[in-house]
């Protein structure tokens, strides 16, 4: 099957300031695809150039098999945006943005309807600036599907939000993609990429690193693992230390870290406690996230 | 029919959203009826003997007004697309098949509406509550007023690309503007200004503007003003190519 987005070796530049180079990337129909990396890493260009407001300076996009900045016009009807902080106009109500948006379209659908599964039933008369930051989010997601798009282009969609709002936000978009749509987000939070996306590509300073779903991505570039456990055996320090790929133990009082790689490590720990009659009061794994693999390609933090 | 396509319910939407301003329609309709009536209340004490006060009344404070209307709309309008670009409104709006120019033009049509519904308001209010006769041509002052208007929008838009921010689209937009009022010929006769200043007068559009508003109101033909028409279309069509080049949407 056709990708629904393809982007190969685009690049852009403002004045001598190259925003994106070289990214090349591709997003699969039914797929929340999210473009993550810091602030100014070159996200939301990218995501402009797909939806077809800048034109990059060179390489190719196709969505929907359309050319985004000469076939504008033919791919608007089949796409919904959500720009970055975009807002709209103060005092203009809810009801008023759904219905004008719903009147540019040839077969929107049912406003009202969108508005209450979206939780906004009750604020339809309520103007623009009166919302709060999180309702304002999920407006600008009821514009972006009023058209019934197939393609929901997303940008830094929780931004500002409290953690309550984001986890509403989410369920909302893996709502989006469970009606067969294709989700393009952009976010600089890993966490969110980590629990929404199916695929991501880590960008920074206008390339793209790698792109893969959340875990083999940790997998790849963070195959460490370690269990950390407590107990008062004196042998079993020496009974960890002989398993195979651990590369190493500290102890610290009753607490033991042990540190390895590969999905085994967790159950060899298990099966070595239970061999050994290992008698643990506390027990928990730590395992390496989007975050430790950002740390790892760019040799920094992305919330820095 | 795409081109247009919402164009009527933006232009709809737009002049709701413009009422609900705290001092939209104050601002734009009440304060110039006011101020017009009671300007004309003021200086009816002498218009019964002297000419000029008499001609005042008649002809220059209905277009002095008319001109004030003008010039309101224009600066309301810089200010308002300075605050949409600052907010992301026009980058919104252009992600919808709404074509760029759509926008604008229902703004450039909210402007046009509120102009001739204050003029109309003025006139009514002036008939009862003014001291001379309003018995000028109003249909033709409101379309003379129209393409003053519109003449100035098209200024706005070039202006409104040039202001950074939002803050300061209502100083520089009245920098530029209300100066051109001095020199327009509302209050002095072209040749009665500076020998210096003549020639700025001469290249001001609001004075082929004034030009236009006074001989229509007093009765002219159209055929007697074919050079400010044609200098208002002029001035029309190269400001609104200049601000096609200019015009930034965020």
């Amino acid at each position: 099957m056709l990708p629904v987005i393809q982007v190969a070796a685009i690049r852009k530049t403002y004045g001598r300031l190259v925003a994106v180079d070289e990214v090349s990337f591709e997003v699969r129909e039914g797929e929340i695809f999210g473009l993550i990396g810091p602030n100014g890493a070159g996200k939301t260009t990218t995501m402009e150039c797909v939806e077809g407001l800048r034109t990059p300076d060179r390489g190719r996009i196709r969505v929907l098999g359309l050319d985004p900045a000469r076939d504008v016009y033919r791919l608007q009807p089949r796409i919904g945006i959500q720009l970055q902080e975009a807002q709209l106009q103060k005092r203009i109500k809810v009801r008023e943005a759904v219905d004008l948006w719903a009147s540019l379209y040839d077969r929107p659908v049912d406003g009202h309807q969108l508005l209450a599964q979206l939780g906004l039933a009750d604020k339809r008369d309520a103007w623009f600036m009166t919302l709060s930051g999180g309702q304002k989010q999920r407006l600008s997601i009821a514009l972006a599907l009023i058209n019934d798009p197939e393609v929901v282009f997303l940008d830094e969609l929780t931004t500002g939000l409290d953690p309550q709002a984001r986890r509403a936000i989410w369920d909302l978009v893996r709502g989006i993609r469970d009606r067969g749509k294709t989700v393009f987000l952009t976010t600089h939070l890993m966490e969110e990429a980590e629990r929404l996306c199916d695929r991501v590509a880590i960008i920074e300073h206008g390339r793209v690193i790698d792109v893969d779903a959340p875990a083999a991505l940790v997998r790849r570039h963070c195959p460490d693992r370690s269990v950390v456990l407590a107990t008062g055996d004196p042998d079993a320090e020496r009974h960890l230390r002989a398993l195979p790929r651990v590369s190493g133990i500290e102890r610290d009082g009753s607490r033991i870290t042990i540190r390895g790689t590969g999905d085994d490590l967790v159950t060899s720990v298990i099966q070595c406690l239970s061999e050994h009659r290992i008698r643990v009061h506390d027990f928990r794994t730590e395992l390496p996230t989007l975050e430790d693999v950002f740390l790892t390609l760019t040799g920094q933090s992305i919330r820095d | 029919m795409t081109m247009l396509r919402g164009l009527w319910k933006l232009t709809y939407l737009e002049t709701k959203i413009f009422i609900r301003e705290p001092l939209g329609l104050i601002g734009a309709v009440i304060a110039p009826v006011v101020v017009f009536v009671l300007i004309g209340r003021m200086a009816a004490d002498g218009a019964e003997e002297s000419e000029t006060a008499a001609l005042f009344l008649r002809v220059q404070l209905p277009v002095l007004a008319a001109v004030l209307i003008a010039l309101n709309a224009v600066l309301s309008l810089i200010t308002i697309v300075a605050i949409y670009r600052e907010g992301g409104i026009l980058k919104r709006l252009r992600t919808t098949p709404l074509r760029p120019q759509t926008i604008l033009i229902a703004h450039v049509l909210v402007k046009l509406f509120m102009t001739a519904a204050t003029l109309g308001l003025m006139m009514l209010a002036g008939r009862r509550y003014y001291p001379a006769d309003l018995d000028g041509n109003l249909g033709g002052l409101t379309a003379a007023l129209l393409l003053t208007t519109v003449t100035i929008l098209s200024m706005g838009f070039v202006i409104a690309s040039m202001v950074p921010t939002a803050r300061f689209a209502q100083p520089i937009g009245s920098l530029v503007l209300y100066p051109m009022l001095a020199l327009c010929g509302l209050f002095l006769p072209i040749e009665a200004l500076p020998t210096a200043l003549q020639p700025v007068a001469r290249v001001i559009p609001l004075t082929y503007a004034v030009s236009l508003l006074q001989g229509i109101w007093l009765g002219h033909p159209w055929s007697a003003h074919l050079t400010d028409v044609g200098v208002l279309l002029l001035v029309f069509a190269g400001f609104t190519a200049l601000s096609a080049k200019l015009f930034r949407w965020e």
